[in-house]
């Protein structure tokens, strides 16, 4: 693109009135840049002057000097140029008044001793946007090789078949692998559902074999019965995907991480680097490095993960008291599978159960949480099996012993209707013992309603058992990825493979894999099915996306990707290691190989490489280097007192957003702090704060979003990684005789506006007490 | 192979609600390649999670998913926003409906900049709904601060001298109250239903006493109070005196479960004052908190968790048992609460200086039923009919749930849509 630049200011929204336009419009044409004030640019009329420009081929990169980039983004919207926003209004007139930085009279203009803070601001800012689009391309989508649109789904039970169908309905071709030789799962085995239609009054016949007749009709899906996928290699649209039988072994399967306790050697010492990798490939003997692809392998577009859940093994003192290892002691599961077979009937000597005690709750006296892994569903789960045994018997009764009765939503209807039921009686209460007592079980229960003590004499007990998610034993998708076959976050789940985002339940750390059903929750078949056809939209969708060259979320539409110059790397590795999506695999020699379907474009790689060589079009080392460069830094040669220079790199999403509430609030900080937004703070390369030190700013300070296990960073670690950037840039300082505080980081939500000025303030006062930096003027 | 380029277009989707959940629908569907009209009601996108301070169980602030789902639509070509736009009729049959908008005048044109002039000049003050009307503001007003679209809107409490001097105030010719409602005719295939919900009418709730004492509050009005851009600055404090609150108590089930009011359980009421319990004590350290629940509905490892948490405090006190009476302590504004605790049997009286009602979700459809043909059950919640197809309700417009949950059923419900076109 051969570039031809302009720069147009808007003089609007107090702008005009706060800055010496004279002086602004002098830094552009300085460098021979036309450029062209309005007093109202987002006007129609100011728009139509730009786009005439632009259709007569005099500009295509552009700086528009005026509001927020947040605001007017469909108005400043050129196609084929490359726009830069720079931030005049909530950046530097808003915040900073004349009323607190008086303007510069003609003979102060002149002198060594006054300056104008918020026209140096402005400045500075109109030189950063001109470098930037100096150093930008705009981008060219990234095309796989091959491409697919099928849709691979793991696991034949009611959420594998769901999204099956759904993708199938809207034209996608599907695979199903189920384990076993059926499909249906769990749901194939149950006796009856629960209601889930009004009146919530009678159990539902199992959708299962309705599922598995419509898959069947389907000519778009195929069933892979006895089966699992034994690696998956490449990237969305191209993943291709060795199958195999349950068990075998095989060359494809995927190689595993080695287990912690095999990276120590005998004395418990860590092994390094050369050994470990040693002990790497013997553990993982006759399997194919990750990067060997399966010329036999099955090429797939996305992945729906619905592997589903097992029972849980109740063990250990803290079950001791519930009787486990008496016969007609059983757990949900148990009793599910024995109400399937016909009449409930004791597992002791097969004798009618008609007195049946459902206990919900573990925790003696002690504590009133319902066992691990159960959920919601557990709850009904008791109701559905308490409504069997009525089923069974005219005479039956059951008893529901819990803490909480969790039926929420409309599902309260199936508890109230339950709760007509005479047969039928529920109390809170806390299990204190359970133990047999001639032919029968007898549990004990404290703090039941209205104080009373509980003793039952029944003849089965069922122990609400929870579901433990597969990806708690196995990682399942097996990934050929070098970070490992797994999920990445599972552990912060409890082996579920979920979501940490609320607002975007299915954005996991493996682009292109979407979980669905009990795998990432305990779940009822209902909400299975629905979490189904979200997984199977996802997954057409970043078909769809990939197809486009274009991220999926959160930088959706980004047409971006990470380039490497790879005559320089090093073979560090970091990329590899860093990258939250584990878009990088490295060869043996240590080299990446990207896979840019799998990344989400946050630039971590980039700030990750100590060569550099880690560019996108538009987002580069040399752009936010150049744009901190272009930073004016006043010295003594220029001010007897010369401000202070700092330069902010803030996370575009959370702190910039509330950067520019505090700038609609008309709230003032330190106007010598220089602001430049960046894709995600685990892109930012140290040496962009080493340059700024380097020439002459006085302290950089990063602020990003909280990191730790509720991390809020849509790119998982980033913030986490800048501060451990930060603190390793600290002893580097220190060997310069630089103060290590000159360089800070700190942690903000969105909402936490308010608190932003006061720790941009402390932050400058800190460095201020300092003095200033020793190299300034050099 | 690589298939061709072109997204896979046939039709359109209209989302109605522009909530968590219909931006959800809208931003799926749009990101497959579909074009997607996201019709909302009020003058900003967000629904009722832009009034949250936090998301629980994580607290963290909706604004931030909301500022990725408002970029997301920056990128986005594929969506057109109607804000102040309610659908009036919807006719015809699954792929192919006329659906007629009908948009109320925002007095204020495209030329808007934000600038905030016309607020400064302004003199008459409205309500402030956004805050339950706990406060005030001008009638030349942004929605909030983080509004989108971020443009102004004119109250017409406006009278003649203020409307003649925000029209001055204004440099931009962005205000202009000759503006009418306006009618227009959309061709869509299918049509997703995210209309939400309300708080539950709490004055409704004659027993608990709430708009007769002042020092009772709503859940939703304790949230407007936490946050920062809310009328306390994000100050918990008594309406009555402004002062902090030593003693809280929370009355859960505030109309939920309950044949008078709303049978069902409203699903988020126990996690929110559970939630409510986090910011009560981040700002009061030593206040005591008590929660008068039927059953705690915190369910999953994520909400026990949650929960379990907050079973270390020990100035936080559970009770089971549902709060039936209230009064007001002369002289002082305390509110004096009789429950029932149905462990032990004994009536509980206790005086609090502030009591908080966990009021529960009504469906938006239960209020305002949309002029289209669809089931809805008899609390006003839309059911969806798969095999029909054309039309689905997502979220909380079809069943009470949190925001997770809302979020999954809003993104299959995308995906439904996407059929009925591709079915044409």
């Amino acid at each position: 693109m051969d570039k031809k630049y302009g720069v147009y200011i808007c003089t609007g929204c107090g702008i005009g009135d706060t800055l010496d336009m004279e002086d602004l419009v002098e830094v552009p044409e300085e460098e021979g840049v036309n450029c062209t004030t309005h007093p109202f640019l987002c006007s129609k009329e100011g728009v139509e002057l730009i786009q005439k420009d632009v259709d007569e081929g005099k500009v295509n990169a552009m700086v528009i000097g005026a509001c927020s980039r947040r605001v007017n983004f469909d108005v400043f919207n050129f196609n084929g140029c490359i726009v830069e926003r720079t931030n005049l209004r909530e950046g530097v007139v808003w915040p900073h008044s004349r009323e607190a930085y008086p303007a510069l009279t003609e003979d102060q203009k002149d002198d060594e001793e006054h300056f104008d803070p918020i026209q140096m601001k402005a400045e500075d800012y109109i030189k950063m946007g001109m470098i930037r689009v100096e150093k930008v391309k705009l981008p060219e989508p990234f095309k796989t090789e091959t491409f697919s649109r099928k849709i691979l789904v793991l696991g034949g039970g009611v959420t594998g078949m769901s999204a099956a169908l759904d993708a199938a309905k809207t034209g996608y071709e599907v695979t199903i692998v189920e384990k076993t030789d059926t499909l249906g799962g769990y749901a194939g085995k149950l006796r009856s559902q629960m209601p889930v239609v009004e009146p919530f009054e009678s159990l539902q016949a199992p959708v299962v074999e309705s599922l598995i007749q419509e898959v069947q009709g389907f000519s778009n899906i195929e069933v892979k019965t006895n089966c699992e996928v034994a690696r998956i290699a490449g990237q969305p649209g191209e993943f291709t995907v060795t199958f195999k039988k349950p068990g075998e072994k095989i060359p494809f399967d995927v190689p595993f991480p080695l287990p912690e306790e095999m990276l120590m050697d005998e004395n418990g010492k860590e092994l390094d680097a050369e050994a470990a990798h040693a002990k790497y490939l013997e553990y993982n003997e006759g399997k194919n490095d990750i990067l060997q692809l399966d010329p036999n392998g099955l090429l797939y577009g996305a992945v729906v993960l619905a592997a589903g859940w097992r029972p849980a093994v109740l063990e250990g003192e803290a079950y001791e008291h519930l009787g486990l290892n008496l016969d007609n002691v059983v757990t949900n599961d148990e009793f599910e599978m024995i109400a399937a077979k016909g009449k409930i009937l004791r597992p002791s000597d097969g004798k009618e159960a008609k007195n049946v005690v459902f206990i919900q709750s573990p925790g003696k006296d002690e504590d009133d949480a319902d066992f691990e892994y159960c959920g919601s569903v557990t709850s009904q789960v008791a109701l559905k099996q308490a409504k069997y045994v009525r089923e069974d018997y005219e005479d039956g009764k059951a008893y529901v012993i819990y803490q909480h009765m969790r039926t929420p939503g409309l599902q309260e209807y199936f508890y109230k209707s339950m709760q007509q039921d005479d047969g039928v009686f529920m109390t809170k209460g806390a299990v204190t013992e359970v133990a047999q007592q001639g032919d029968g079980i007898a549990v004990t229960a404290t703090n039941t309603l209205l104080g009373e003590n509980l003793a039952i004499k029944a003849d089965m007990v069922v122990v609400a058992g929870g579901m433990v998610p597969v990806t708690k034993d196995d990682p399942v998708v097996n990934l050929a990825y070098r970070q490992g076959p797994g999920f990445r976050d599972n552990d912060i789940f409890g082996q579920y493979a979920d979501s940490n985002y609320i607002c975007f339940p299915y954005e996991t750390q493996r682009t292109g894999i979407y979980a669905a059903g009990s795998i990432r929750r305990a779940m009822t078949i209902e909400e299975s099915m629905e979490d189904a056809t979200g997984a199977a939209l996802k997954a057409i969708q970043c078909i769809e996306s990939s197809n486009r060259g274009m991220a999926v979320h959160p930088r959706s539409g980004d047409m971006t990707y990470p380039d490497f110059f790879f005559q320089r790397c090093t073979q560090c590795k970091r990329c590899t290691v860093e990258c939250p999506f584990g878009a990088l695999d490295d060869d043996e020699k240590g080299t990446p190989n990207i896979n840019p379907t799998r990344c989400r474009r946050c630039g971590t790689c980039m700030g990750a490489c100590p060569e550099r060589i880690i560019t996108f079009s538009d987002y580069t080392i040399d752009s936010i280097g150049s744009q901190v460069k272009a930073i004016g830094v006043p010295s003594e040669d220029d001010y007897e007192e010369p401000p202070f220079r700092f330069l902010a790199l803030v996370c575009e999403n959370d702190a910039f957003p509330a950067l520019d509430m505090v700038g609609m609030n008309r709230i003032d900080y330190s106007p010598n702090v220089r602001f430049i937004p960046v894709r995600c703070l685990g892109s930012v390369n140290v040496i962009w704060i080493k340059d700024a030190l380097a020439q002459g700013m006085d302290g950089v300070i990063l602020i990003g979003c909280k990191h730790g296990d509720d991390y809020q960073c849509h790119f998982m670690k980033g913030s986490e990684l800048a501060e451990i950037r930060v603190k390793k840039i600290g002893d580097a300082l220190s060997s310069l005789a630089l103060e290590e505080e000159r360089v800070a980081f700190t942690e903000i939500a969105i909402d936490e506006y308010d608190k932003l000025p006061e720790i941009i303030n402390a932050f400058v006062e800190k460095v201020e007490d300092m003095g200033p930096n020793p190299f300034k003027g050099f | 192979m690589t298939t061709d380029n072109s997204a896979p277009v046939s039709g359109s989707i209209m989302v109605v609600g522009g909530g968590i959940s219909g931006l959800t629908t809208a931003l799926e569907a749009a990101e497959v390649g579909y074009e997607v009209f996201l019709v909302e009601k009020e003058a900003s996108l967000g629904g009722r999670v832009s009034q949250l301070k936090h998301y629980f169980p994580k607290l963290c602030p909706p604004t931030c998913g909301l500022e990725i789902n408002y970029r997301r639509i920056k990128d986005n070509k594929n969506i057109k926003v109607f804000t102040m736009s309610e659908v009036q009729k919807v006719e015809g049959n699954p792929g192919d409906y006329t659906v007629t908008l009908k948009t109320a005048p925002r007095y204020v044109n495209e030329n808007c900049t934000a600038c905030g002039e016309c607020a400064k000049v302004c003199e008459t003050e409205i309500s402030n709904e956004f805050n339950f009307g706990m406060d005030r503001r001008k009638a030349a007003y942004l929605p909030h601060n983080m509004a989108f679209p971020q443009r102004y809107i004119m109250d017409t409490a406006m009278g003649t001298d203020d409307r003649d001097r925000v029209i001055e105030a204004c440099k931009y010719d962005a205000i202009d109250f000759d503006m009418e409602e306006k009618n227009i005719d959309l061709k869509v295939g299918a049509i997703v239903w995210n209309t939400g919900w309300q708080p539950y009418d709490a004055t409704k709730i004659d027993n608990l006493g709430f708009g007769r004492y002042q020092n009772i509050v709503t859940n939703m009005m304790l949230e407007r109070m936490a946050s920062i851009n809310g009328p306390t600055d994000g100050k918990i404090i008594r309406p009555s005196d402004d002062k902090a609150p030593a003693t809280i108590a929370f009355a859960q089930c505030a109309g939920s479960r309950d044949e008078n009011h709303l049978p069902y359980c409203s699903y988020i009421c126990c996690m929110a004052s559970l939630k409510h319990a986090t910011y009560l004590r981040e700002q009061y350290p030593e206040a005591k908190i008590y929660i008068y629940y039927i059953d705690l509905r915190t369910p999953g490892l994520k909400y026990e968790k949650f929960y379990a948490n907050l079973k270390q405090d020990e100035n936080i006190f559970f009770i089971k048992g549902k709060v039936a009476e209230v009064s007001e302590e002369s002289g002082t504004g305390n509110i004096n609460l009789v429950a029932e605790d149905t462990i032990t049997g004994e009536k509980v009286r206790q005086t609090v200086d502030l009591l908080v009602l966990a009021t529960g979700m009504q469906p938006a459809a239960a209020i305002d039923k949309p002029n289209a043909d669809l089931n809805y059950n008899e609390e006003g919640f839309i059911m969806n009919d798969f095999s029909k197809g054309g039309m689905f309700a997502a979220g909380c417009a079809n069943k009470p749930a949190d925001v997770v949950t809302s979020n999954q059923n809003a993104t299959g419900m995308a995906l439904k849509a996407i059929q009925t076109l591709v079915r044409r």
